[in-house]
């Protein structure tokens, strides 16, 4: 469903943050994408809807060329991509309905959306999601009145509410305990099955993205140095995609304990800035 | 090197080397020569005759203040609301095109660096132009009365209000703005949804602030003929009625107290 | 949470479950929220109403508006050339000097208005001087100075003077109100007088803001000094004024161009400064 050919960025500085990235996602499948700080994970998914320019490459959802769109046929796009955010990127001041339905901007106009006048099935949906991710009685809370794994919550809600055909998640539990980090987890992946959604997730804790994912891709200096099912990690994998240390010390995963901390990840000197900032 | 030895061998503590020393005594010579110089400048214009009098004119302006002509007040009511209309409707026009020269200004939010450059230079002028100037300016070009008195303050909140607001749009979050746009929302609708919640306290805030200080400038617009409280006083002034002035003083001093209480208590509220 | 609100949240729950929902509202009394606004709307138009514009006055004035416009383009720095620079020259050293006299005369006034370090009645006395000097525009203040000591720059310089005292010594004020007093304790505990205890301890914490405050005082110091020569107390306003009520739009185009770039430089140096006192 998305295909990703050639996908290289360099940043004006020269740095080069991803190189020649192949990739296709089928309908339906979660994939994690795992490396070091700088390896290229943030800016990888941010190209795919274009929040940064790619310098070269074609990137493909379903039909439509995504690199050559501007103006509204990029929103439409967009409107087809939800994104889940690290810091879960909310608008503090506004309430936590406003939050969500700010995933329907795309598809309301100016004025409509100026004076939060949605259409009803809008509301009516957006409600569902807030009931479907346990928060319907928060609707008029402050966003900044959530606890963390609360927020992120609202993300998630935000991002489906978009109708996505595909989720791009940014270090989703970064900011979270690990039990916190494992409840959202499943919640995304059971989500993922009720929709039938692809999705591409973003994540430091291998052992979180052996558990939940259906495919597990490895990115070292912007290129891909890993792409398989998630039994197939194997310690030197691990080495080839972080570089040396003692893997067999990474915690088993375990079911709803709060979980280890997550696995040390080596920063590699001197590579790409890779941040999408 | 503050720690030497002195000719016994001894270490010696100093605070500063002896370069550094030296370059301190020239820079407080060349600033007390500098401010003597000044000094000669202001004292050749001066014709000190009259200043020699100043204890007895001094003394003798207060008792023609004293005491006020309180029936006075009564003629002041109409021109102490113009004014409050002055600063008031000046801070809504100004505040009001402060708003998009500022989001024009803000590194961030802004269309084009030309277009920066252009929006920081309405700042800068209108910052740095007094707003007796512009009323001085605008009394020439429109005639004296209310309506230049609210052009002029309008004119210099624009400065004011639109470099505070876009320093403010400066340090907002970039993620919730990342966010919005990731929804496919449309210019217009990031900045509704994604920097707007973001600075309105800030906004709030400064345009408060702002109308505040405008009551103390309206106060004295009227003296280049922008209307307001400030006609008066001139009047007064030109007829020596000293009894007068000292009433428009008090009224004066006031509105500014009972404006800037108004103006902590919302501040306060907001944040 | 009361019943009430509790009540009000779970409806809005439910209308939002059949896809009805709007913001809530700002103010959440109703009363207080449609009262403010009905008041607005009146303020308005009770304001706009007594806003008296003489419309025949105000289109003569077009014709002018598009002549200082032209001016703009074309400034003319020299036909008056000596009266600007007589104007700038006074303006300049009436900044100067009267910043370096209002800093001087901030410090004293300051230590007396610090609630922490001064006896009541020079409290009182103190805050009193700054509550005169900070309410009073410039001008009004050259009003009666000009009057005592005659036109000319000294009465702007002790006007300005004034100023600057108000000004600095309130922001001095709060300093010192908010010093961190283990410091004070510490340098008090070596047996140090109170002048020592003054240069070691208060004098150190609180000199990088003083300086960055009193090169700010001088930008403003500059900007109202080209204002208070309308009243007669020296400087380029005198200049301005009479180019500009013998409408010559090109003199005064140059001299606001100057007042310009004279601001925009004191702000220049004054975040330099500032940068290199922290």
């Amino acid at each position: 469903m998305l295909t990703l050919r050639g996908v290289t960025k360099r940043y004006p500085t020269g740095d080069r943050a991803l190189t020649d990235i192949q990739l296709t996602l089928p309908k339906g499948q979660v994939m994690a994408l795992i490396g070091p700080s700088g390896a290229g994970k943030s800016t990888l998914i941010r190209c795919v809807n274009r929040l940064v320019e790619p310098t070269q490459g074609s990137i493909r959802l379903e039909d439509t060329e995504i690199t050559r769109l501007s103006g509204n046929a990029l929103r439409q796009a967009r409107r087809s991509m939800g994104m889940i955010f690290q810091e879960y990127a909310l608008v503090d001041r506004l309430s936590v309905m406003e939050n969500v339905l700010s995933g329907r901007l795309g598809y309301v106009g100016f004025w409509r959306s100026f004076l939060r006048r949605y259409p009803e099935d809008a509301v009516a949906e957006a409600f569902r999601l807030l009931e479907r991710v346990g928060l319907p009685h928060a609707i008029d809370k402050r966003a900044d009145a959530l606890s963390g794994g609360q927020r992120q919550r609202v993300g998630i809600a935000r991002a489906l509410l978009q109708s996505p055909k595909l989720l791009l998640v940014d270090e989703p539990t970064a900011s979270l305990d690990p039990k916190t980090s494992r409840q959202i987890m499943r919640l995304i992946r059971e989500l993922c099955a009720e929709r039938d959604l692809a999705a591409i997730i973003n994540i430091h804790d291998v052992a979180l993205a052996q558990q939940f994912a259906d495919r597990i891709v490895g990115l070292r200096a912007g290129e891909i140095v890993f792409d398989g099912l998630p039994s197939e990690l194997t310690s030197e994998i691990l080495t080839t995609i972080y570089g040396e240390e003692d893997w067999d010390t990474t915690p088993e995963p375990m079911d709803d304990e709060p979980a280890a901390a997550p696995p040390y990840v080596p920063t590699l000197q001197g590579l790409a800035a890779g941040g999408a900032r | 090197m503050p720690v030497s030895l002195t000719p016994q061998g001894l270490p010696a503590w100093q605070r500063r080397t002896t370069r550094a020393q030296w370059l301190q005594y020239a820079a407080w010579l060349l600033g007390i020569s500098l401010f003597l110089l000044c000094w000669k400048v202001i004292s050749d214009n001066t014709m000190w005759v009259f200043v020699e009098d100043a204890g007895r004119q001094g003394s003798d302006l207060l008792s023609r203040m004293l005491p006020p002509r309180w029936e006075y007040a009564n003629v002041l009511w109409k021109p102490m609301w113009d004014t409050l209309n002055i600063a008031t409707l000046g801070t809504a026009i100004g505040i009001m095109m402060a708003f998009p020269v500022a989001f024009l200004a803000a590194r961030n939010t802004t269309p084009h660096p030309l277009v920066r450059s252009a929006a920081l230079m309405v700042i800068v002028s209108s910052r740095s132009i007094n707003s007796l100037i512009w009323a001085m300016l605008l009394v020439t070009i429109l005639g004296p009365g209310v309506l230049a008195g609210i052009i002029a303050i309008a004119l210099r909140s624009i400065g004011f209000v639109g470099k505070l607001l876009y320093e403010a749009i400066e340090e907002i979050h970039p993620t919730p703005v990342e966010a919005i746009s990731a929804t496919g929302a449309s210019r217009l609708q990031v900045m509704n949804y994604g920097v707007l919640p973001q600075i309105m306290p800030a906004f709030a805030g400064i345009s408060v602030y702002r109308w505040d200080i405008n009551i103390r400038e309206s106060t004295v617009l009227g003296l280049v003929g922008a209307g307001g409280i400030g006609l008066q006083l001139n009047a007064s002034i030109n007829n020596l009625a000293w009894n007068q002035v000292s009433v428009i003083f008090i009224m004066i001093f006031a509105t500014v107290l009972v404006s800037e209480w108004i103006s902590a208590r919302v501040r306060h509220a907001i944040i | 949470m009361s019943a009430q609100a509790e009540a009000l949240a779970s409806a809005r729950a439910q209308a939002a479950r059949q896809g009805r929902w709007r913001r809530l509202p700002l103010i959440e009394n109703p009363r207080w929220r449609w009262g403010i606004a009905i008041g607005g709307v009146v303020y308005l138009v009770l304001a706009l109403a007594s806003v008296e514009v003489n419309w025949a006055r105000v289109a003569e004035g077009a014709g002018r508006a598009l002549n200082f416009l032209g001016a703009f383009m074309q400034p003319d720095f020299i036909s008056r050339q000596n009266d600007i620079v007589a104007g700038l020259l006074e303006s300049l050293t009436m900044t100067l000097t009267s910043t370096v006299l209002g800093v001087l005369l901030a410090i004293p006034v300051g230590l007396g208005a610090a609630r922490n370090i001064s006896p009541l009645p020079l409290y009182l006395l103190c805050r009193a001087i700054i509550a005169v000097s900070r309410t009073f525009q410039e001008i009004i203040i050259a009003i009666l100075f000009v009057v005592m000591f005659g036109f000319g720059p000294l009465a702007g310089m002790i006007t300005l003077a004034f100023a600057t005292i108000g000004f600095m010594a309130k922001l001095l004020a709060e300093d010192i109100e908010d010093l961190d007093w283990r410091q004070v304790e510490a340098v008090r505990a070596t047996g140090a007088s109170w002048w020592q205890t003054m240069n070691h301890a208060v004098q150190p914490q609180v000199m990088p803001r003083l300086i960055g405050l009193s090169v700010y005082r001088l930008d403003i110091n500059f900007r109202e000094s080209a204002v208070i020569g309308i009243v007669g107390a020296g400087g380029i306003g005198a200049t301005l004024n009479t180019s500009l009520s013998r409408y010559e739009y090109d003199t005064s185009a140059a001299i606001l161009l100057i007042i310009i770039a004279i601001v925009l430089l004191c702000e220049y140096s004054s975040s330099h400064v500032r940068r290199w006192t922290q």
